[in-house]
Protein backbone atom coordinates (compact mmCIF):
# COMPACT_ATOMS: atom_id res chain seq x y z
CA UNK A 1 0.00 0.00 0.00
CA UNK A 2 2.88 2.40 0.73
CA UNK A 3 5.00 1.26 -2.22
CA UNK A 4 5.43 3.95 -4.88
CA UNK A 5 4.34 1.34 -7.43
CA UNK A 6 0.87 1.04 -5.89
CA UNK A 7 -0.07 4.59 -4.82
CA UNK A 8 -1.79 5.50 -8.08
CA UNK A 9 -2.76 2.03 -9.36
CA UNK A 10 -3.09 0.86 -12.94
CA UNK A 11 -2.61 -2.14 -15.21
CA UNK A 12 -1.09 -2.90 -18.58
CA UNK A 13 -0.78 -6.03 -20.75
CA UNK A 14 0.74 -6.89 -24.14
CA UNK A 15 0.14 -10.04 -26.22
CA UNK A 16 1.51 -11.68 -29.36
CA UNK A 17 -0.77 -12.96 -32.12
CA UNK A 18 -0.27 -14.23 -35.66
CA UNK A 19 1.44 -11.37 -37.54
CA UNK A 20 -0.02 -8.96 -35.00
CA UNK A 21 0.47 -7.72 -31.44
CA UNK A 22 -1.86 -6.12 -28.93
CA UNK A 23 -1.29 -3.81 -25.97
CA UNK A 24 -3.91 -2.63 -23.51
CA UNK A 25 -4.14 -0.55 -20.35
CA UNK A 26 -6.74 0.64 -17.84
CA UNK A 27 -7.64 4.32 -17.36
CA UNK A 28 -7.66 4.82 -13.59
CA UNK A 29 -5.57 7.39 -11.71
CA UNK A 30 -5.99 7.23 -7.95
CA UNK A 31 -4.51 8.21 -4.63
CA UNK A 32 -4.65 4.97 -2.68
CA UNK A 33 -8.39 4.13 -2.47
CA UNK A 34 -9.58 7.49 -3.89
CA UNK A 35 -10.06 7.75 -7.66
CA UNK A 36 -8.93 11.13 -9.00
CA UNK A 37 -9.37 10.57 -12.75
CA UNK A 38 -10.95 7.91 -14.94
CA UNK A 39 -9.21 9.14 -18.08
CA UNK A 40 -5.50 8.53 -17.52
CA UNK A 41 -4.18 6.40 -20.42
CA UNK A 42 -0.93 4.51 -19.86
CA UNK A 43 -0.05 3.58 -23.46
CA UNK A 44 2.06 5.89 -25.62
CA UNK A 45 2.96 5.65 -29.32
CA UNK A 46 6.54 6.29 -30.45
CA UNK A 47 6.40 5.32 -34.13
CA UNK A 48 4.11 3.76 -36.73
CA UNK A 49 4.11 0.48 -34.80
CA UNK A 50 6.07 1.06 -31.59
CA UNK A 51 4.05 1.30 -28.36
CA UNK A 52 5.04 1.74 -24.72
CA UNK A 53 2.82 0.94 -21.73
CA UNK A 54 3.77 2.47 -18.37
CA UNK A 55 2.30 1.53 -15.00
CA UNK A 56 3.46 2.57 -11.55
CA UNK A 57 3.88 6.00 -9.96
CA UNK A 58 1.81 8.46 -12.05
CA UNK A 59 4.40 11.27 -11.90
CA UNK A 60 6.98 8.88 -13.37
CA UNK A 61 4.50 7.66 -16.00
CA UNK A 62 4.31 11.34 -17.05
CA UNK A 63 8.07 11.93 -16.77
CA UNK A 64 9.14 8.74 -18.57
CA UNK A 65 6.59 9.09 -21.39
CA UNK A 66 7.72 12.71 -21.96
CA UNK A 67 11.38 11.66 -21.81
CA UNK A 68 10.94 8.99 -24.49
CA UNK A 69 8.95 11.33 -26.72
CA UNK A 70 12.00 13.59 -26.66
CA UNK A 71 14.52 10.75 -27.12
CA UNK A 72 12.58 9.17 -30.00
CA UNK A 73 12.14 12.56 -31.71
CA UNK A 74 15.91 13.11 -31.46
CA UNK A 75 16.53 9.58 -32.80
CA UNK A 76 14.23 10.24 -35.78
CA UNK A 77 15.98 13.53 -36.60
CA UNK A 78 19.48 12.01 -36.37
CA UNK A 79 18.74 8.75 -38.20
CA UNK A 80 16.08 10.06 -40.61
CA UNK A 81 14.01 6.94 -39.97
CA UNK A 82 11.59 5.57 -37.40
CA UNK A 83 12.83 3.66 -34.36
CA UNK A 84 12.32 -0.14 -34.39
CA UNK A 85 10.65 -1.83 -31.40
CA UNK A 86 13.78 -3.81 -30.45
CA UNK A 87 15.96 -0.68 -30.63
CA UNK A 88 13.38 1.20 -28.57
CA UNK A 89 13.37 -1.60 -25.98
CA UNK A 90 17.14 -1.25 -25.59
CA UNK A 91 16.75 2.53 -25.31
CA UNK A 92 14.18 2.03 -22.53
CA UNK A 93 16.47 -0.43 -20.76
CA UNK A 94 19.56 1.80 -20.81
CA UNK A 95 17.55 4.91 -19.89
CA UNK A 96 16.10 3.17 -16.84
CA UNK A 97 19.45 1.73 -15.75
CA UNK A 98 20.93 5.24 -15.93
CA UNK A 99 18.80 5.87 -12.81
CA UNK A 100 19.98 2.64 -11.09
CA UNK A 101 20.27 4.19 -7.61
CA UNK A 102 17.24 6.46 -7.80
CA UNK A 103 14.92 4.73 -10.23
CA UNK A 104 11.73 5.78 -11.96
CA UNK A 105 8.98 3.80 -10.23
CA UNK A 106 7.47 2.38 -13.41
CA UNK A 107 7.04 -1.08 -14.98
CA UNK A 108 7.25 -0.51 -18.75
CA UNK A 109 5.90 -2.78 -21.49
CA UNK A 110 6.95 -2.48 -25.15
CA UNK A 111 4.89 -3.85 -28.05
CA UNK A 112 5.39 -3.52 -31.78
CA UNK A 113 6.09 -5.14 -35.13
CA UNK A 114 9.60 -5.37 -36.55
CA UNK A 115 9.63 -2.94 -39.52
CA UNK A 116 11.79 -5.28 -41.68
CA UNK A 117 10.43 -8.77 -40.97
CA UNK A 118 6.96 -7.81 -39.70
CA UNK A 119 7.50 -10.18 -36.77
CA UNK A 120 5.69 -9.41 -33.50
CA UNK A 121 7.84 -8.06 -30.66
CA UNK A 122 6.88 -7.63 -27.02
CA UNK A 123 8.91 -7.25 -23.86
CA UNK A 124 8.64 -5.97 -20.30
CA UNK A 125 11.07 -4.35 -17.88
CA UNK A 126 11.60 -3.92 -14.17
CA UNK A 127 12.07 -0.38 -12.87
CA UNK A 128 15.86 -0.47 -13.39
CA UNK A 129 15.73 -1.71 -16.98
CA UNK A 130 16.15 -5.50 -16.87
CA UNK A 131 14.43 -6.71 -20.08
CA UNK A 132 11.99 -9.61 -19.95
CA UNK A 133 11.58 -10.93 -23.51
CA UNK A 134 8.44 -13.02 -24.00
CA UNK A 135 6.94 -15.07 -26.81
CA UNK A 136 3.40 -14.98 -25.39
CA UNK A 137 2.41 -12.05 -23.15
CA UNK A 138 3.72 -9.41 -20.73
CA UNK A 139 1.80 -8.00 -17.78
CA UNK A 140 2.46 -5.07 -15.44
CA UNK A 141 0.80 -2.93 -12.77
CA UNK A 142 -1.15 -3.47 -9.56
CA UNK A 143 -3.33 -6.12 -11.29
CA UNK A 144 -0.31 -8.06 -12.60
CA UNK A 145 -1.10 -11.19 -10.56
CA UNK A 146 -4.68 -11.24 -11.84
CA UNK A 147 -3.40 -10.56 -15.38
CA UNK A 148 -0.98 -13.49 -15.17
CA UNK A 149 -3.91 -15.76 -14.28
CA UNK A 150 -6.17 -14.44 -17.03
CA UNK A 151 -3.47 -14.50 -19.74
CA UNK A 152 -2.24 -17.94 -18.71
CA UNK A 153 -5.75 -19.36 -19.17
CA UNK A 154 -7.00 -17.40 -22.22
CA UNK A 155 -3.94 -16.92 -24.43
CA UNK A 156 -3.02 -19.41 -27.15
CA UNK A 157 -0.50 -19.26 -30.01
CA UNK A 158 -1.28 -17.78 -33.46
CA UNK A 159 -4.44 -15.82 -32.64
CA UNK A 160 -5.60 -13.61 -35.53
CA UNK A 161 -6.21 -9.88 -34.95
CA UNK A 162 -9.90 -10.23 -34.00
CA UNK A 163 -9.33 -13.18 -31.69
CA UNK A 164 -6.34 -11.40 -30.14
CA UNK A 165 -8.48 -8.32 -29.44
CA UNK A 166 -11.08 -10.50 -27.72
CA UNK A 167 -8.41 -12.34 -25.70
CA UNK A 168 -6.51 -9.28 -24.49
CA UNK A 169 -9.73 -7.36 -23.72
CA UNK A 170 -11.25 -10.16 -21.64
CA UNK A 171 -7.92 -10.73 -19.89
CA UNK A 172 -7.58 -7.06 -18.89
CA UNK A 173 -11.23 -6.42 -18.04
CA UNK A 174 -11.54 -9.49 -15.83
CA UNK A 175 -8.17 -8.87 -14.17
CA UNK A 176 -8.90 -5.25 -13.22
CA UNK A 177 -12.31 -6.19 -11.81
CA UNK A 178 -10.45 -8.18 -9.12
CA UNK A 179 -8.12 -5.24 -8.35
CA UNK A 180 -9.38 -2.24 -6.38
CA UNK A 181 -6.64 0.04 -7.74
CA UNK A 182 -7.21 -0.60 -11.47
CA UNK A 183 -10.09 -0.35 -13.93
CA UNK A 184 -12.48 2.46 -14.91
CA UNK A 185 -12.32 1.63 -18.62
CA UNK A 186 -9.51 0.57 -20.95
CA UNK A 187 -7.62 1.37 -24.13
CA UNK A 188 -6.80 -1.53 -26.47
CA UNK A 189 -4.41 -1.25 -29.43
CA UNK A 190 -4.27 -3.98 -32.08
CA UNK A 191 -1.15 -3.57 -34.22
CA UNK A 192 -1.08 -5.25 -37.65
CA UNK A 193 1.13 -4.61 -40.67
CA UNK A 194 0.02 -1.23 -42.15
CA UNK A 195 -2.86 -0.96 -39.66
CA UNK A 196 -3.27 0.06 -36.03
CA UNK A 197 -6.71 -0.14 -34.41
CA UNK A 198 -7.36 1.68 -31.13
CA UNK A 199 -10.48 0.78 -29.19
CA UNK A 200 -11.91 2.31 -26.01
CA UNK A 201 -13.55 -0.20 -23.67
CA UNK A 202 -15.99 1.28 -21.17
CA UNK A 203 -15.59 -1.48 -18.57
CA UNK A 204 -17.15 -1.46 -15.13
CA UNK A 205 -17.45 2.07 -13.73
CA UNK A 206 -17.27 1.06 -10.07
CA UNK B 1 4.74 7.20 1.62
CA UNK B 2 2.00 9.47 0.21
CA UNK B 3 1.50 12.47 2.53
CA UNK B 4 -1.69 12.81 4.55
CA UNK B 5 -4.28 15.19 3.07
CA UNK B 6 -4.67 18.71 4.48
CA UNK B 7 -7.71 20.74 5.58
CA UNK B 8 -6.93 23.41 2.98
CA UNK B 9 -9.65 23.36 0.36
CA UNK B 10 -9.01 23.69 -3.38
CA UNK B 11 -11.86 23.14 -5.82
CA UNK B 12 -12.05 23.36 -9.61
CA UNK B 13 -15.04 22.94 -11.90
CA UNK B 14 -15.15 23.28 -15.69
CA UNK B 15 -18.27 24.20 -17.66
CA UNK B 16 -19.31 25.08 -21.18
CA UNK B 17 -17.11 28.18 -21.58
CA UNK B 18 -15.53 28.77 -18.17
CA UNK B 19 -13.44 27.21 -15.42
CA UNK B 20 -14.25 27.93 -11.78
CA UNK B 21 -11.46 27.87 -9.21
CA UNK B 22 -12.17 28.13 -5.48
CA UNK B 23 -9.77 28.10 -2.52
CA UNK B 24 -10.38 28.32 1.22
CA UNK B 25 -9.54 31.67 2.85
CA UNK B 26 -7.99 30.29 6.06
CA UNK B 27 -4.20 30.42 6.34
CA UNK B 28 -3.43 27.83 8.99
CA UNK B 29 -0.40 26.84 10.98
CA UNK B 30 -1.01 23.77 13.10
CA UNK B 31 -4.32 24.29 14.90
CA UNK B 32 -4.14 28.10 14.58
CA UNK B 33 -5.84 30.20 11.91
CA UNK B 34 -3.31 32.96 11.17
CA UNK B 35 -5.40 34.77 8.55
CA UNK B 36 -9.01 34.57 7.39
CA UNK B 37 -8.62 36.34 4.03
CA UNK B 38 -5.84 34.38 2.33
CA UNK B 39 -5.86 34.16 -1.46
CA UNK B 40 -4.32 30.83 -2.53
CA UNK B 41 -4.50 31.66 -6.24
CA UNK B 42 -2.19 33.36 -8.75
CA UNK B 43 -3.04 34.43 -12.31
CA UNK B 44 -0.46 33.09 -14.78
CA UNK B 45 -1.82 35.05 -17.73
CA UNK B 46 -5.11 36.50 -18.97
CA UNK B 47 -6.82 33.14 -19.25
CA UNK B 48 -5.02 30.80 -16.85
CA UNK B 49 -5.36 30.68 -13.07
CA UNK B 50 -3.51 28.48 -10.60
CA UNK B 51 -4.61 27.53 -7.08
CA UNK B 52 -2.17 26.01 -4.60
CA UNK B 53 -1.98 24.36 -1.17
CA UNK B 54 0.71 22.57 0.79
CA UNK B 55 3.72 23.43 2.95
CA UNK B 56 3.76 27.01 4.23
CA UNK B 57 6.81 28.61 2.58
CA UNK B 58 6.81 26.43 -0.52
CA UNK B 59 3.35 27.30 -1.84
CA UNK B 60 3.70 31.02 -2.54
CA UNK B 61 7.37 30.70 -3.49
CA UNK B 62 6.64 28.06 -6.13
CA UNK B 63 3.43 29.70 -7.38
CA UNK B 64 5.09 33.09 -7.85
CA UNK B 65 8.10 31.49 -9.57
CA UNK B 66 5.69 29.92 -12.05
CA UNK B 67 3.73 33.16 -12.35
CA UNK B 68 6.90 35.14 -13.09
CA UNK B 69 8.00 32.69 -15.77
CA UNK B 70 4.55 32.66 -17.39
CA UNK B 71 4.54 36.46 -17.47
CA UNK B 72 8.11 36.56 -18.83
CA UNK B 73 7.04 34.25 -21.66
CA UNK B 74 4.05 36.45 -22.46
CA UNK B 75 6.24 39.59 -22.57
CA UNK B 76 8.99 38.03 -24.70
CA UNK B 77 6.72 36.39 -27.23
CA UNK B 78 3.72 38.73 -27.21
CA UNK B 79 1.63 35.57 -26.94
CA UNK B 80 0.30 33.72 -23.92
CA UNK B 81 0.96 30.06 -23.26
CA UNK B 82 -2.17 27.89 -23.38
CA UNK B 83 -3.43 26.24 -20.19
CA UNK B 84 -2.14 22.85 -21.41
CA UNK B 85 1.33 24.26 -22.19
CA UNK B 86 1.46 25.92 -18.76
CA UNK B 87 0.29 22.73 -17.04
CA UNK B 88 3.12 20.78 -18.65
CA UNK B 89 5.63 23.52 -17.77
CA UNK B 90 4.50 23.51 -14.13
CA UNK B 91 4.69 19.71 -14.07
CA UNK B 92 8.22 19.77 -15.41
CA UNK B 93 9.35 22.24 -12.75
CA UNK B 94 7.64 20.31 -9.96
CA UNK B 95 8.95 16.96 -11.23
CA UNK B 96 12.57 18.13 -11.29
CA UNK B 97 12.06 19.59 -7.82
CA UNK B 98 10.71 16.22 -6.61
CA UNK B 99 14.09 14.51 -7.07
CA UNK B 100 16.12 17.43 -5.66
CA UNK B 101 17.55 17.85 -2.15
CA UNK B 102 14.52 19.82 -0.91
CA UNK B 103 11.41 19.25 -3.06
CA UNK B 104 8.55 21.76 -3.16
CA UNK B 105 5.56 20.33 -1.28
CA UNK B 106 2.76 21.96 -3.27
CA UNK B 107 -0.53 20.64 -4.62
CA UNK B 108 -2.02 22.55 -7.54
CA UNK B 109 -5.10 23.08 -9.63
CA UNK B 110 -4.56 24.84 -12.94
CA UNK B 111 -7.66 26.11 -14.68
CA UNK B 112 -8.29 28.19 -17.73
CA UNK B 113 -9.81 28.65 -21.13
CA UNK B 114 -7.80 27.82 -24.24
CA UNK B 115 -7.21 31.17 -26.04
CA UNK B 116 -7.63 29.59 -29.51
CA UNK B 117 -10.33 26.94 -29.14
CA UNK B 118 -12.13 28.74 -26.24
CA UNK B 119 -12.53 25.31 -24.59
CA UNK B 120 -12.42 25.21 -20.78
CA UNK B 121 -9.51 23.33 -19.22
CA UNK B 122 -8.67 22.05 -15.74
CA UNK B 123 -5.51 20.26 -14.63
CA UNK B 124 -4.96 18.40 -11.38
CA UNK B 125 -1.36 18.24 -10.08
CA UNK B 126 -0.22 16.77 -6.77
CA UNK B 127 3.10 17.43 -5.01
CA UNK B 128 4.59 14.37 -6.72
CA UNK B 129 3.93 16.17 -10.04
CA UNK B 130 1.37 13.70 -11.36
CA UNK B 131 -0.60 15.60 -13.99
CA UNK B 132 -4.15 14.76 -15.02
CA UNK B 133 -6.62 16.71 -17.15
CA UNK B 134 -10.02 16.52 -15.41
CA UNK B 135 -13.54 17.98 -15.71
CA UNK B 136 -13.62 18.78 -11.97
CA UNK B 137 -11.11 18.36 -9.17
CA UNK B 138 -10.27 18.95 -5.52
CA UNK B 139 -7.27 18.74 -3.21
CA UNK B 140 -6.94 17.73 0.43
CA UNK B 141 -9.74 16.27 2.54
CA UNK B 142 -12.16 18.18 0.28
CA UNK B 143 -11.58 15.47 -2.34
CA UNK B 144 -13.34 12.89 -0.18
CA UNK B 145 -16.44 15.07 0.25
CA UNK B 146 -16.67 16.93 -3.05
CA UNK B 147 -15.69 14.46 -5.80
CA UNK B 148 -18.71 12.26 -5.12
CA UNK B 149 -21.02 15.30 -5.19
CA UNK B 150 -19.48 16.43 -8.48
CA UNK B 151 -19.67 12.86 -9.89
CA UNK B 152 -23.43 13.02 -9.39
CA UNK B 153 -24.20 16.60 -10.43
CA UNK B 154 -21.54 17.74 -12.93
CA UNK B 155 -22.14 18.00 -16.67
CA UNK B 156 -19.55 19.25 -19.18
CA UNK B 157 -21.87 21.92 -20.66
CA UNK B 158 -23.12 23.67 -17.50
CA UNK B 159 -23.42 27.47 -17.35
CA UNK B 160 -21.47 29.68 -14.92
CA UNK B 161 -24.60 30.04 -12.75
CA UNK B 162 -25.00 26.28 -12.55
CA UNK B 163 -21.27 25.97 -11.78
CA UNK B 164 -21.59 28.34 -8.81
CA UNK B 165 -24.62 26.37 -7.59
CA UNK B 166 -22.49 23.21 -7.76
CA UNK B 167 -19.75 24.98 -5.82
CA UNK B 168 -22.29 25.91 -3.13
CA UNK B 169 -23.33 22.27 -2.90
CA UNK B 170 -19.67 21.39 -2.26
CA UNK B 171 -18.93 24.15 0.28
CA UNK B 172 -22.14 23.36 2.19
CA UNK B 173 -21.01 19.75 2.54
CA UNK B 174 -17.52 20.88 3.62
CA UNK B 175 -19.03 23.19 6.28
CA UNK B 176 -21.14 20.26 7.42
CA UNK B 177 -18.34 17.67 7.63
CA UNK B 178 -14.94 19.35 8.09
CA UNK B 179 -14.03 19.69 11.79
CA UNK B 180 -12.59 23.21 11.37
CA UNK B 181 -13.89 26.48 9.94
CA UNK B 182 -12.04 27.14 6.67
CA UNK B 183 -13.25 30.80 6.68
CA UNK B 184 -15.11 30.71 3.38
CA UNK B 185 -13.81 30.62 -0.17
CA UNK B 186 -12.08 32.85 -2.67
CA UNK B 187 -13.90 32.12 -5.93
CA UNK B 188 -12.68 33.09 -9.41
CA UNK B 189 -13.94 32.22 -12.86
CA UNK B 190 -11.81 32.07 -15.99
CA UNK B 191 -13.65 32.88 -19.21
CA UNK B 192 -12.45 33.81 -22.72
CA UNK B 193 -12.63 37.46 -21.59
CA UNK B 194 -10.30 36.95 -18.63
CA UNK B 195 -10.37 36.16 -14.93
CA UNK B 196 -13.34 37.45 -12.91
CA UNK B 197 -13.73 37.56 -9.12
CA UNK B 198 -17.00 35.93 -8.07
CA UNK B 199 -18.92 37.20 -5.05
CA UNK B 200 -19.44 34.20 -2.82
CA UNK B 201 -21.59 34.09 0.30
CA UNK B 202 -19.32 32.85 3.11
CA UNK B 203 -21.66 33.70 5.98
CA UNK B 204 -24.24 31.01 5.30
CA UNK B 205 -24.39 28.69 8.30
CA UNK B 206 -24.76 24.99 7.56
CA UNK B 207 -25.61 22.71 10.46
CA UNK B 208 -24.38 19.12 10.69
CA UNK B 209 -27.09 16.55 10.16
Amino acid sequence: MSSPFSINGGACVAMVGKDCVAIACDLRLGLQALTVSNNFPKIFQYGDNVFLGLTGLATDVNTVSDLFRWKVNMYRLREERQIAPRTFANLVSSSLYEKRFGPYFVSPVVAGLDPKTGRPFICGFDSIGCIDFAKDFIVSGTASEQLFGMCESLWEPDLDADALFETISQSLLNAVDRDALSGWGAHVYIIEKDKVTKRLLKGRQD
Amino acid sequence: MYDAPTMEVLLGITGKDFTLIAASKAAMRGATVLKASDDKTRALNKHTLMAFSGEAGDTVQFAEYIQANAQLYSMRNEADLSPSALANFVRGELASSLRSRKPYHVNLLLGGVDPITHKSRLYWLDYLAALAPVPYAAHGYAQYYCLSILDKHHHPDISLGQGIKLLNLCTDELKRRLPIDFKGMVVKAVTKDGIIDIEFDDDKVVHAA
